[in-house]
C-alpha cells in the first residue's frame, strides 16, 4: 500500500511538473523576432503576398532581425475573436497587427494596441496619407493607433448576361430600393435556377452582414445608427425597420439565396469565387475589392469585365444624394506588448511604403489613401472599376467609430438573420436590437429616433 | 487519481495505538499521500471553477474598455440571463438534446444493440459491433464533418433520397429545417457505441442460470428481461446514464460544425450559447455566466444519478 502512495505522489508531481513546463514554453518571443498577425483565407492571399515581400526586404536591410508571419486562417468574424484571444496574453500577443478600422477604437481602449504618434513623426512618408486615412487610425484618446493600408466602398454588381436573358438593361442603375427588388423579381421569373439577389444576412458572415448588407440600406434611408453630435445610439428609427423590411421582402419572396446558403459562413467566398463567375447570381451588393481577385491569382476570371456591370446602391426612395455607400478599410498597428515598438513600426513603414502600397492597392482593389499611389497612372490603369468605386467616395458613410460598435454590430447581424429566416418580423427584430443596444451602452447611451 | 486515493482507508490494526498528539501526527502522516491529489484537484478543478464563478460576476469583454479593466457587477449577468428569452430557449434545447439523444437515444439503442449482439454469432457480431464502434472511435470533429456532409443540402442523405424517391425527394435542407433533429440523430449515432459496450459488458456478467431457472418456471422472454436482466443491470444503467448525460451536456463541436447553433438560435444549446455570447458578441462575462449555469445543471444531473444509485451499494 505504501508503495502505491509514493507512486501516486510521483505521478502527481510529474503531472504538475509537466504542466508547469507547458505553461512556460509558450513564453514571449525574443527581441529580434517581430511577429505579424494577419488574416488569410482561400480568396484573400494578396495581403500575405505583400507581407512576404516586405519581410524579405526588411530582413535584408536589418541583419539579425526576423519577421515571423502568423497567418490566422479564418473568415472575418472568427479573425477578430482569435486576434482578441491572442492579444489577451502577453506571451502570444503579436507585434504587428492587421486591424480593421472599426476595431481600432475598441482594441485601443482594451489596451491591445500601442500609440504610434511619436514614431510617425520620424516618418516622412506619413505626409502622403490623406485626411480620412489619418482619421481611421485615431483612438478615443486622440492618439494614432494604426497606419491605413487603403479604403474601400461598396456597390451593386450585376451579371449583364443574366440581365440580357431577363430582358433588363445592361447599363442598369436603380434609383430606388423598389427598382432593385423589381429587377430581382424579373430575374426570378425569367431566368429560373439562378439566385436573383444577394444581401448578406447572417451572424456567420459577421461584419459583411452589417456593412455590405444592412448599413448599405440604412444609410440610404436618412436614418443612422449613431448621432455623432450627441454621441448617442439611436433606437426605434423608421429607417431601421424599413431596412429590415427590405430583408423580409427579399427572403419571403425567395429573391435571395436559400436559407442554408444564406447562413453559410463561407457565403462571402462563394459569391466572389463561384456564384458570380459561374453565373449563378444575378445581383450582389458587395465590396469594391472583388475585382482584385478576378484580375490575377488563383480565382482569375478575365471575362469579368464583359460580364459584370457595376451600379451604385440607390437611396431608399431616391432621396438626395441619390446613392449611398459604406467605407471601411484596414490598418497595420503595433501591438501594445511589442518588445521593440520601433522595430515593429519600421516593419510597417516597409510594408506600406510606396511600392508595396501600390502592389497591395492594385492587387486587392483598394481605394488608395496614399496620394502618391492614388495619382500613379499604374494604379489608375490597373483596374477599370477603380474609377467607379472612387466616385462613390463623396456619398460614402463611415461606421460609428466607438469602442462598442463591434458588439452592436453583432446585434445587427442577429436582427437581419432573424428576419431572413422568418424567426422574427422586422418590428420584433428591431425591438430586440433596441433592447440589446440598451444592454450594451446603457439607457444613457441611447436616444429615441425623432 | 481517485482510485488510489480511495484505497487509503486507515488500517484497523493500528487503531489501538491512539495517543493524543501522536494520533494527530499519525493522521497527518496518513493524509499526507493525499496531498498531491488534493493539490491537483484544487489546481485543475476547483481553481478554474472558482475563476469562472468570479468571471461571471464581472462585465469582462473581448475588446474595448471592459477588456482592459472589467468591473465587478455582482449578479447582473445572472439577472439578465433569467430575463432573457434566448437563455430559456437554450436551456430547453439543452434539456431536449440531453433527454432525446443521451437518456433515450443512446441508452435504449445501446441496450438493444447489446442484447441483439448477445444473440448474434461470429462474423455478424464483429461486423456490427465494429461498425457501431467506428462512430465512437472517430474524433469528434471528424464525426461532425461526416454528419454535416450527410445532412447538408447536397449531402448523402438527400442524394440517397433523390435516388430512391425520384424528383424532389432529396430537396430538404435538413440542417436548416430540422436542426435539432439532425444534431440529436448525430449524437445518437456517435454515442451509441459507448452504451453498447457498457451494456455488453454488464450483460456478460448476468448469470445465465437465473434466466434458465425463470424460463423453466414459464417466464416469457419479455418477463425475463424486465424482471431479471434489467434489475440486475440497474447499477450499470445508472452509471451509463450519468456518463452519457454529462458527456452530452458538454457537446459543442458536433453542433457547432453542423448548424453553428442556427438557424438563428434554434439549435443553440447552452455550451453553444455560451460560446456565441463570449466570442461572437464579445461578452466574456455573460458567456461565463452561461457556462457556470451549464456546470450547475451537470452537477444536478450527477447528484440525482448518485442518489438513485446509492441504496444499491454493497
Amino acid at each position: 500500500m505504501r508503495r502505491r502512495h509514493s507512486l501516486t505522489a510521483l505521478v502527481a508531481v510529474a503531472a504538475l511538473g509537466l504542466t508547469a513546463c507547458g505553461g512556460s514554453s509558450g513564453g514571449g518571443g525574443d527581441e529580434d523576432t517581430i511577429r505579424v498577425a494577419y488574416q488569410r483565407t482561400a480568396q484573400f492571399t494578396q495581403l500575405e503576398d505583400v507581407l512576404e515581400k516586405a519581410k524579405s526586404e526588411y530582413e535584408a536591410a536589418n541583419e539579425g532581425r526576423t519577421i515571423e508571419l502568423v497567418p490566422i486562417e479564418a473568415e472575418q468574424e472568427q479573425y477578430f475573436t482569435r486576434l482578441a484571444l491572442l492579444n489577451r496574453s502577453p506571451s502570444t500577443a503579436p507585434d504587428v497587427i492587421y486591424e480593421d478600422s472599426f476595431q481600432v477604437r475598441s482594441d485601443a481602449a482594451a489596451g491591445y494596441l500601442a500609440p504610434i504618434d511619436d514614431l510617425l513623426e520620424g516618418w516622412e512618408e506619413w505626409g502622403q496619407f490623406d485626411e480620412t486615412a489619418k482619421q481611421a487610425g485615431l483612438g478615443d484618446d486622440g492618439q494614432t493607433y494604426g497606419v491605413s493600408m487603403g479604403t474601400d466602398t461598396r456597390g451593386i454588381y450585376f451579371n449583364k448576361q443574366l440581365f440580357e436573358q431577363a430582358g433588363l438593361p445592361t447599363d442598369w442603375q436603380p434609383t430606388t430600393w423598389d427598382e432593385v427588388l423589381e429587377a430581382a423579381r424579373t430575374v426570378k421569373e425569367r431566368v429560373p435556377g439562378v439566385v436573383p439577389l444577394n444581401v448578406y444576412a447572417s451572424r456567420a458572415a459577421g461584419e459583411a452582414t452589417s456593412m455590405q448588407g444592412f448599413e448599405m440600406l440604412l444609410y440610404g434611408t436618412g436614418d443612422e445608427l449613431y448621432d455623432a453630435d450627441t454621441q448617442k445610439w439611436i433606437t426605434g428609427s423608421q429607417g431601421f425597420r424599413d431596412s429590415l423590411a427590405f430583408y423580409d421582402t427579399v427572403f419571403s419572396e425567395e429573391l435571395g439565396p436559400d436559407t442554408a446558403l444564406a447562413l453559410d459562413a463561407a457565403l462571402g467566398s462563394r459569391v466572389a469565387t463561384e456564384m458570380l463567375p459561374q453565373g449563378e447570381l444575378a445581383i450582389a451588393v458587395d465590396g469594391s475589392w472583388l475585382p482584385g481577385q478576378w484580375i490575377s491569382g488563383e480565382n482569375e476570371w478575365p471575362e469579368w469585365e464583359e460580364t459584370m456591370g457595376i451600379a451604385a446602391m440607390p437611396t431608399q426612395e431616391g432621396q438626395d444624394p441619390g446613392r449611398t455607400s459604406m467605407s471601411g478599410g484596414w490598418l497595420l498597428s503595433v501591438g501594445s506588448q511589442a518588445a521593440d515598438p520601433q522595430a515593429a513600426f519600421d516593419f510597417i513603414t516597409v510594408a506600406l511604403n510606396r511600392e508595396n502600397t501600390l502592389k497591395y492597392n492594385t492587387e486587392n482593389s483598394q481605394i488608395a489613401v496614399r496620394t502618391d499611389v492614388a495619382e500613379d497612372p499604374e494604379y489608375l490603369d490597373y483596374n477599370p472599376s477603380f474609377e467607379f468605386f472612387s466616385s462613390l467616395v463623396p456619398v460614402t458613410n463611415f461606421r460609428p467609430a466607438t469602442p462598442d460598435y463591434s458588439q452592436i454590430s453583432a446585434n445587427i447581424q442577429a436582427a437581419t438573420e432573424d428576419v431572413a429566416t422568418g424567426a422574427a418580423t422586422p418590428e420584433q427584430a428591431a425591438q430586440a436590437y433596441d433592447d440589446g443596444l440598451v444592454a450594451i451602452v446603457g439607457e444613457d447611451g441611447t436616444q429615441a429616433a425623432d | 487519481m481517485s482510485a488510489p486515493a480511495g484505497a487509503t482507508a486507515p488500517a484497523p490494526a493500528r487503531a489501538t495505538g491512539r495517543g493524543d498528539g501522536g494520533g494527530r501526527l499519525v493522521l497527518l502522516a496518513r493524509l499526507a499521500p493525499l496531498a498531491p491529489t488534493v493539490a491537483l484537484m484544487l489546481v485543475f478543478l476547483a481553481g478554474p471553477i472558482a475563476y469562472a464563478l468570479y468571471g461571471s460576476l464581472t462585465n469582462t469583454a473581448l475588446s474595448g474598455y471592459r477588456a482592459a479593466d472589467p468591473e465587478f457587477v455582482g449578479l447582473d449577468n445572472y439577472s439578465t440571463l433569467v430575463s432573457s428569452g434566448e437563455f430559456w430557449q437554450s436551456a430547453w434545447l439543452t434539456l431536449l438534446f440531453v433527454l432525446a439523444s443521451a437518456v433515450v437515444g443512446q441508452n435504449v439503442l445501446g441496450m438493444v444493440v447489446a442484447l441483439l449482439l448477445r444473440a448474434a454469432r461470429g462474423p455478424l457480431r464483429s461486423l456490427v459491433s465494429g461498425l457501431v464502434v467506428t462512430a465512437w472511435v472517430l474524433p469528434e470533429i471528424v464525426a461532425a464533418f461526416a454528419l454535416y456532409a450527410f445532412f447538408s443540402g447536397d449531402g448523402t442523405l438527400n442524394a440517397v433520397l433523390g435516388l430512391v424517391g425520384g424528383e424532389g425527394a432529396g430537396g430538404t435542407a435538413w440542417l436548416v429545417t430540422f436542426p435539432m433533429t439532425a444534431v440529436i440523430l448525430a449524437n445518437v449515432w456517435r454515442g451509441t457505441a459507448f452504451s453498447m459496450m457498457v451494456y455488453g459488458a454488464a450483460l456478460a456478467e448476468v448469470p445465465p442460470d437465473l434466466a434458465e431457472a425463470a424460463a423453466l418456471d414459464g417466464a416469457s422472454g419479455r418477463q425475463r428481461f424486465f424482471r431479471i436482466t434489467l434489475p440486475l443491470l440497474r447499477r450499470s444503467i445508472g452509471t451509463n446514464l450519468m456518463l452519457t448525460t454529462l458527456q452530452t451536456l458538454g457537446v459543442f463541436t458536433l453542433i457547432w460544425v453542423m448548424t453553428g447553433g442556427g438557424p438563428g438560435t434554434s439549435s443553440s444549446t447552452l455550451p453553444v450559447l455560451a460560446f456565441q455570447e463570449a466570442f461572437r458578441f464579445g461578452q466574456v462575462g455573460y458567456g461565463t455566466a452561461i457556462a457556470v449555469v451549464t456546470l450547475v445543471v451537470g452537477a444536478l444531473f450527477a447528484t440525482v444519478y448518485v442518489r438513485v444509485l446509492k441504496p444499491e451499494v454493497d
